[in-house]
């Protein structure tokens, strides 16, 4: 549904989207995650109009934005929740928007209750509106029209845990009804929580995408024994390379499977065995994103620790 | 939950977002700030005061005034104000980033630009009635204490004055959409329309051939005919000239500004 097609945009010398190509598909939640400055809402911007490719395309259901006749009622779109007029009420932001849809204006009382802003906020200015107050005002703007594709940038900023769930309920009904969601995120966390398929990019250029599970499955494997040091030496006669993680445990981006074989070769007792948990998934963001992040906020990877990813689609 | 409904695909056979219906939103979005609140009741509020002025001034000195004196007075604060509402309309989008939004509902800016101008276009109309029914009662109570009545604008003069106010509006639409700033587009407007027309003349005195000029480049002394009748082949082209140098020709650079440039 969500089509973008080696698209770039270069600014002077800077290209700040790198001829990246991904789909975004009905009934799934895409997550677009990445570090600040990575492209991600100039690509957004792109795909809605706003700027102008310096080459490739971007398209929803085949058609460039702006080709579309009244777009707001067919794609619901949050570019930034602060691009507000502070002196205009919640309410009146809604109302200027559905007035313009074309839209029923009991749609915005609808809204406002969906995203559990209360007649009493809906009359105060946006200027007076918490960051967590004028999300959800945007994702009420976004879903006026009832849209089949949501564009959403960093729709989860400034949400607490129990808004992002919230959200993340949003978005899972809209995908199950054969909506098509993207939405941006700097923090992995959420993007964790609410998407089904995530695309990473990182200076521009997409540097993994995929399903979560199969990214989570990159993360490789977390391992626990009774003896941890005779487990270190198994490993390392099999060939895995090991990280300690807590007191008797180790992380590897070797596969669960290889692990316990190992193990079971060398008569080791394991306590447990899994898949490498979310601090597996941080690491493989960071280690995703460590090449191409100007502050290289990855530390660098330990003596033995191979490369983070081997699989992971890349673009 | 359910299984996932099919895909129903974008239509590209709904109507457009229809151009009176951009018109109301920008109609409403001048009007639903503090901003535009306070300006549009500013001009009302200052033409009855202008009225009561006068009137005050005529009948406690036995002067006799005409509806067109009362209207002339009244088009000082108005060529103030609806500038500065033209500029707004236009900059407070970028100043306040709500561009971002009335350009994703409606990816044809040159749609919305002109909806913008429609609405000034408006606003000077209800500026100019709010102003004739003023000076019309002022110069009833005027009248009925000097036993004389003077109606001395016909309708073609109303609709030059009206005019004049449209091109107000739209000079400070043109300005604001030169310079994508409230701040800088009002005080560059106050400099054109006050400042420079003073050194305009100052220039004139000392440089003749600059004297020959400057009815060609002097847009508010070529509007005055509008009002003032006394129209002759060479002052419509002098409005034409002046108008083009500063009006048409900045409005087509500002409106390619507000077509090209990147929202944010
Ligand atoms: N008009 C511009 N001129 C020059 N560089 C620009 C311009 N707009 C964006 N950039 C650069 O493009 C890059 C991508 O910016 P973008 O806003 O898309 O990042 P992002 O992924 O949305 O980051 P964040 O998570 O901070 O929102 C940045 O390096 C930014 O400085
Ligand atoms: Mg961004």
């Amino acid at each position: 549904m969500i089509q973008v097609q080696n698209l770039s945009k270069r600014y002077g010398d800077h290209l700040a989207v790198d001829d990246i190509t991904f789909t975004c598909r009905p009934g799934t939640v895409t997550g677009f995650l990445g570090p600040n400055g990575a492209g991600k809402s100039t690509t957004l911007r792109m795909l809605t109009s706003l700027t102008i490719p310096t080459s490739g395309s971007a398209t929803i259901g085949g058609h460039r934005y702006s080709d579309i006749p009244n777009p707001g009622a067919q794609i619901g779109v949050l570019l930034d929740a602060s691009a507000q007029h502070n002196g205009r009420t919640g309410r009146e932001v809604l109302t200027i928007a559905a007035q313009t849809m074309g839209l029923d204006r009991k749609r915005v009382d609808e809204m406002l209750d969906l995203v559990g802003l209360s007649p009493k906020e809906a009359k105060r200015r946006v200027g007076n509106y918490s960051l967590g107050m004028r999300q959800r005002l945007g994702i009420a703007s976004s879903l006026l029209a009832d849209p089949q594709v949501l564009i959403l940038d960093e729709p989860a900023n400034g949400l607490d845990p129990a808004g992002i769930h919230w959200m993340r309920q949003l978005l899972r009904h809209y995908a199950d009804r054969g909506g098509t969601v993207l939405l941006s995120s700097h923090l992995l966390h959420e993007i964790e929580v609410i998407a089904d398929e995530i695309i990473v990019i990182g200076n521009g250029q997409i540097v993994a995408q995929g399903s979560k599970d199969e990214l989570l499955a990159g993360a490789g494997t977390f391992v626990r024994a009774l003896e941890p040091d005779e487990l270190a030496r198994a490993l390392s006669v099999a060939g895995i390379h090991v990280t300690p993680a807590t007191a008797d445990g180790f992380s590897t981006d070797a596969d669960p499977a290889d692990v316990g074989k190992a193990a079971a070769a060398a008569g080791v007792a394991l306590v447990e065995l899994r898949p490498g948990d979310r601090a597996g998934l941080e690491d493989l963001f960071l280690q995703l994103t460590a090449g191409n992040q100007r502050d290289a906020l990855a530390p660098a990877p330990a003596p033995g620790f191979g490369p983070a990813v081997q699989q992971g689609g890349q673009a | 939950m359910t299984a996932v409904a099919p895909e129903v695909g974008i239509d590209l056979n709904r109507p457009r977002v229809p151009f009176t219906r951009l018109v109301g939103v920008e109609l409403r979005k001048l009007a639903d700030t503090r901003a535009g609140k306070w300006l549009l009741g500013a001009i009302a509020a200052i033409s009855v005061l202008v009225m009561v002025i006068m009137l005050w001034v005529v009948l406690a000195n036995d002067i006799s005034v005409s509806f067109k004196d009362f209207l002339i007075a009244m088009s000082v604060p108005m060529g103030v104000l609806l500038p500065v509402l033209g500029v707004l309309s236009v900059t407070s989008e970028w100043s306040q980033r709500t561009a971002l939004v009335t350009f994703t509902l409606e990816p044809h800016r040159g749609r919305v630009l002109a909806a913008k101008v429609a609405v000034g276009l408006v606003v000077a109309l209800f500026a100019v009635i709010v102003a004739a029914i003023a000076a019309a009662f002022g110069n009833v109570i005027a009248g009925a204490a000097s036993d004389a009545t003077v109606w001395n604008v016909n309708l073609l003069e109303l609709l030059g004055f009206y005019a004049m106010q449209a091109l107000g509006i739209l000079m400070g639409l043109t300005f604001g959409a030169l310079l994508l700033s409230s701040p800088a587009a009002i005080v560059v407007y106050f400099a054109w329309a006050f400042v420079i027309p003073t050194i305009f003349q100052v220039a004139a005195a000392f440089i003749g051939w600059f004297e020959d000029l400057l009815p060609w480049i002097d847009f508010a002394t070529a509007q005055t005919p509008l009002f003032d009748g006394g129209w002759t082949g060479e002052k419509w082209a002098q409005l034409l000239v002046s108008g083009t140098i500063w009006l048409i020709i900045p409005f087509i650079i500002g409106a390619r500004r507000v077509l090209r440039s990147e929202i944010k």
